[in-house]
């Protein structure tokens, strides 16, 4: 708890001034968690990195309509809202992401017949939305105790033109970059969920970038059970 | 989900707390839940919280040409969005009733209204125009949704900056934030809603019902007002009789209201204001509150990526090359190739009936590719026309490929169910294609 405290007490020295460029390039944001914050939703989550932020709510385990009612297990459904405008086909590419993410992690065979539903909202979007939006998943199906057999988490790696490597990039990184690979690792062995890339890297990049994101995911799960240490703790 | 409805001796309690002038939440009858307003990074973003009802509030600005019969003005729209966050009842995508008659009110509070200077968002008459978009989302829907609407969008058409333009001659020029600092919208007066719920056929009155008092109120009466006590817009649904003395009472309620809340959205803007020109911290981040134990935050974290190289050369290292790979398609027929050196497939056993079929299947037979077909279905009189096929396994699934050939023909390609993989015998089957001639 004093821990905690500690941190903070400390400054978040890039809030709201984002465009300044980071020191070095492998580094994550600044991350913040708030769970439980909405009454309606079974567990819901706020999770930000840097200015990104995604609002998730989740629903389950409940009713399911009789039309997407799966005998042996638990129908996941994951809907990704846009702030602007209504939702297109990046939403429900992403959406599908996810949900496969999720399904890989979700124990459903516990709870046959019944729909557990992920609500993400874009709040602000500065860059590695996706690998946000799978934390903020992560954290609200924490908050409504499905149970699961890791966590998970999402990392977004980024490769300039000169093929430096950028964990966790910012829009303007993003948009400048050679490469976007974002990657969903399990807490239990680090292993791969998901991945999805955008843009021209070899082979050799690509390990690269999946053994950042491994060393990525490491501080992110920590990240995840400080701030859960904290919630549950007595003081 | 379906919604879970309130029992009647729920709605008994509720009924009878609220004639015995007690409210659940320990409010008074003319009392508002706590009213929070938060800002996002960039403008026009918002977050109002009414008690636990959540509306997150986004506007975004888009030249458009003008509406034919209104060449000079500027269009706004509005868009409240009930998401399923909010309630789980709340469908994605469907038109409720309900969402239907917010959108409706949110159009007369604020367009109706004629809070927002249509006019000066003009670009070039007849041809550009600004278009001003609000977005609003319900993250939690504790009731009273209008209000907390209605605040959203006033606060983020507030917060709102759009890119500037100059024209000189037919030339219009937009600047980036960067070149100009963005303006603000011109705001004559900011329209707030204040709702009414009406209890025992008007008997009893209770201001800014939450969720439960909503379900069990007779009528609602909505009144929007701005601050100099000028009425915007009055509704009231749900089919009760209110006298005239009961909505004067009501609209003066509102006055004092609405130049609360007012006072606390212009507290709310000066302050982010105040802290963006200081470069201080602003955003998401910062509004949420520290000493609560559900939040956590971390500072930014390096990563030690000092042994990424050896660790993906290592693994480029173990992993095996590659196959080799043939990339030279054979075409047998026009409309079909194959990849590869066409070695026999040895999955399942070809039966007698099956290379009868094949023998009469004809000489211009198509080549598919092995590995991408793989079919054991029994079809009966294989080559006569318009024979009923019989399948032996229902669950298989069929693909029909139309060749583009002068001589139409069917291929039915058939993937192999589990239980015909596991057949026992195996001997070296040989190729097999199937087909069906059409005609």
């Amino acid at each position: 708890m004093e821990r905690a405290i500690q941190a903070d007490a400390k400054v978040y020295s890039e809030a709201g001034t984002e465009s300044s460029p980071r020191g070095s390039g492998c580094s994550l944001r600044h991350f913040a968690c708030e769970q439980n914050l909405l009454s309606r939703p079974d567990g819901s989550a706020s999770f930000l990195q840097g200015d990104t932020s995604v609002l998730a709510g989740v629903y389950g385990p409940a009713e399911v309509k009789v039309s997407k009612e799966i005998f042996n297990k638990a129908t996941l459904e994951v809907i990704l809202r846009p702030k602007i405008g209504l939702p297109g086909v990046a939403e429900k590419s992403r959406e599908r992401l996810i949900r496969n993410t999720c399904e890989a992690v979700v124990l459903g065979a516990l709870h046959p017949r019944t729909s557990i539903t992920v609500v993400l909202q874009v709040v602000s979007d500065a860059g590695s939305l996706l690998a946000c939006c799978l934390n903020a998943a992560c954290m609200a199906l924490v908050d409504a105790g499905v149970p699961m057999r890791a966590l998970f988490c999402g990392v977004t790696c980024a490769l300039d033109s000169d093929g430096t490597l950028v964990l966790d990039p910012t829009a303007k990184q993003e948009k400048e970059a050679r490469a976007v690979l974002t990657f969903a690792l399990d807490s239990v062995e680090q292993k791969l969920l998901m991945s999805t890339t955008k843009g021209l890297y070899s082979d050799a990049e690509l390990q690269q970038c999946l053994a950042a994101a491994q060393a990525a995911s490491q501080h992110v799960f920590r990240f995840y059970r400080e701030s859960l240490q904290r919630r549950y703790s007595k003081s | 989900m379906k919604e879970t409805p309130l029992s009647n001796c729920e709605r008994r309690f509720l009924l009878r707390a609220i004639e015995e002038k007690k409210r659940l939440d320990g409010r008074q009858t003319y009392d508002y839940r706590s009213i929070r307003v938060s800002f996002g990074t960039d403008y026009g973003c918002c977050v109002v919280e009414l008690g636990k009802t959540r509306v997150l509030g986004q506007v975004s600005c888009e030249l458009v040409s003008p509406k034919l019969n209104r060449a000079t003005e500027g269009i706004l729209f509005f868009n409240l969005e009930l998401s399923q966050m909010a309630a789980p009842a709340f469908e994605p995508g469907r038109q409720s009733d309900l969402l239907v008659k917010l959108n409706r009110l949110l159009e007369r509070c604020l367009r109706n209204s004629k809070c927002i200077d249509t006019e000066s968002l003009c670009v070039v008459a007849g041809e550009k125009v600004w278009q001003i978009r609000v977005d609003l989302h319900l993250l939690n829907h504790d009731g009273n949704i209008i209000d907390a609407a209605s605040i959203a969008a006033i606060v983020a058409l507030c917060h709102f900056r759009r890119p500037d333009v100059s024209v000189q001659g037919d030339e219009v020029t937009l600047y980036a934030p960067e070149e100009r600092d963005p303006v603000p919208l011109s705001i004559h007066h900011m329209p707030i809603c204040v709702s009414f719920a009406f209890f025992q056929q008007g008997m009893y009155l209770l201001v800014d019902p939450n969720e439960r008092e909503e379900r069990v109120m007779d009528g609602l009466l909505v009144i929007a007002m701005n601050k100099h006590r000028e009425i915007c817009t009055i509704q009231s649904s749900g089919g009760i009789m209110l006298l005239k003395d009961q909505v004067l009472r009501c609209s003066k309620i509102a006055g004092v209201k609405v130049a609360e809340i007012t006072e606390l959205i212009q507290k709310a803007l000066e302050n982010d204001q105040k802290v963006r020109k200081e470069g201080g911290k602003f955003g998401f981040a910062e509004s949420i509150a520290n000493q609560r134990i559900t939040a956590f935050k971390m500072e930014k974290a390096p990563v030690d990526t000092s042994d990424v190289e050896e660790k993906a050369e290592e693994i480029m290292a173990e992993a095996e090359p590659p196959p080799e790979v043939i990339a030279e398609p054979v075409l047998w027929t026009p409309g079909t190739a194959q990849i590869g050196e066409g070695v026999e497939n040895t999955w399942g056993v070809l039966e007698d009936s099956e290379k009868e079929g094949e023998d009469e299947g004809g000489s211009d037979e198509a080549v598919l590719p092995d590995d991408v077909k793989m079919d054991t279905a029994e079809v009966s009189n294989v080559g006569s026309q318009d024979a009923p096929i019989v399948l032996s396994d229902s669950e298989e699934e069929e693909m029909i490929i139309l060749e583009p050939d002068k001589n139409p023909k069917k291929i039915r390609t058939q993937i192999v169910s589990a239980k015909q993989e596991k057949a026992p015998s195996k001997k070296p089957a040989r190729k097999r294609k199937k087909k069906r001639i059409v005609n």
